[in-house]
């Protein structure tokens, strides 16, 4: 039996049906139709499924969609106005931050949650707040550089 | 596969509920059982949750501390009276994983994982099983040695608060900054005129839950912090465990270097 349900996602309403125990990442992706969200290992190990509810990260693989009513999601589609990238996703490709890029959808969401709270971050807080995304590619220094480029551009100021 | 979700306001009612039919099994974060369903295990049916306020509440008082089931990592790291637990809530995952971690969670987490069960150990917390008629508590090691049995509901834990710098708390992971256990200790470490006095000591991956050091505490009590005070401990100190082999380490690997870990948790700054 499907269950109706609604949220908000990147600012707009949203509403779907979900099957029993579906989570949130394919919510998105099959019934919603946001395939900005990737999905990795489907066992909240990779982190590539990372997305916003309420402002904090959390992996959409093992998040229950129904338990999601009501509540404000960001994904990687809503980063950029209009034709302006973020900063994060400018200061990614500046910085060689993405090669194959699965993981990409994942790390800026990780970030973006680093920088709402914490504009000015150290290194260290970097690294904590992309600790539970894996790279194969980067060797993750090019993603640290990158996030703290952007903490440090005008544009975040701005965004 | 598609399963049935209950949602319950009380948190009784989704014990009766979660007794009432085999395959259900209760929903807090999501990160085990969400997994499992992902991997259509055949053996959840009914996921049931409950939007019980208690089970997220903090208590704090007279030098007790209780935590409901469904509180996160991340809400422990916000508590600034729990400073003593945030190593422990640290180092469960990234910020994604530890905003829906929670522990109630955390106490049926499978080996190698369960590093705050292990310090929950370490503290001598106590557990409430939430049920259809009613609470009833019992001591973190009971429970954990039975959890594979039955279909518990935990409302909550709680422990005595320690002494400032009594709970000491160390994680080995081969991939840093954040990795699966190869093994965790946790001890509390009471002291009288300057010897142990009671001391507390568990380890996370070096059995099928967490358990307690029993003959490494035994050997450690009125002894001084010191290399010479902590020697025979860590004679003893793989003592009644009984790790298994699985892809981080092997059981042999972890026996080896658990005396290391213990003997640099034991001189670690504060005690020496």
């Amino acid at each position: 039996m499907k269950t109706p349900i609604q949220f908000r996602l990147n600012g707009e309403g949203v509403a779907t049906f979900v099957e029993g125990g579906a989570n949130l990442l394919d919510t998105l992706r099959e019934s919603v139709g946001d395939t900005s969200v990737k999905g990795g290992c489907w066992q909240g190990t990779c982190g590539t499924c990372t997305v916003l509810i309420d402002g904090m990260p959390r992996l959409s693989c093992v998040t229950l969609a129904e338990g999601c009513a009501g509540r404000s999601i960001e994904s990687v589609a809503g980063l950029r106005r209009g034709a302006e990238l973020h900063p994060l996703q400018s200061a990614f490709m500046e910085r060689f931050a993405a090669q194959c890029g699965y993981c990409t959808p994942g790390m800026l969401m990780a970030a973006k949650a680093l920088l709402d709270k914490n504009p000015n971050p150290t290194r260290e807080n970097v690294v904590d707040a992309i600790c539970g995304n894996i790279c194969r590619c980067t060797g993750y220094e090019p993603i640290i550089n990158a996030v703290l480029d952007a903490a440090r551009s005008d544009g975040l100021r701005r965004a | 596969m598609t399963v049935t979700v209950k949602t319950f306001a009380r948190l009784a009612d989704a014990a009766g509920a979660l007794s009432q039919e085999r395959g259900a099994r209760f929903l807090a974060g999501g990160t085990l059982v969400m997994r499992a369903v992902n991997e259509a295990d055949p053996a959840i049916e009914t996921i049931v949750r409950s939007t019980d306020p208690s089970f997220v509440h903090i208590g704090l008082s007279s030098g007790r501390v209780e935590l409901g089931a469904g509180v996160t990592m991340a809400a422990i790291l916000a508590e600034r009276e729990l400073t003593f637990l945030h190593p422990v809530a640290r180092a469960v995952g990234g910020p994604a994983v530890r905003e829906a971690a929670t522990v109630g969670g955390n106490l049926f987490a499978p080996s190698p994982y369960g590093d705050f069960a292990t310090a929950l150990l370490a503290l001598d917390a106590t557990v409430t099983l939430a049920g259809g008629v009613g609470q009833r508590e019992t001591p973190l090691d009971e429970f954990l040695g039975r959890r594979e049995r039955g279909n518990a509901l935990v409302s909550s834990v709680a422990f005595k608060r320690p002494a400032a710098d009594a709970l000491r708390f160390l994680k080995v992971t081969r991939v840093h900054p954040k990795g699966v256990s190869v093994l965790s200790i946790a001890a509390q470490l009471p002291f009288a005129s300057g010897r142990v006095a009671g001391a507390r000591i568990a380890y996370g991956a070096m059995g099928q839950s967490p358990l307690r050091a029993k003959a490494a505490e035994r050997a450690l009590e009125g002894r001084a912090l010191d290399a010479a005070g902590i020697a025979p401990a860590l004679a003893v100190a793989a003592d009644g465990t009984s790790p298994t082999d699985d892809a981080i380490a092997s059981a042999w690997w972890r026996r080896e270097i658990l005396p290391v870990h213990l003997r640099r948790l034991l001189l670690g700054a504060g005690h020496a």
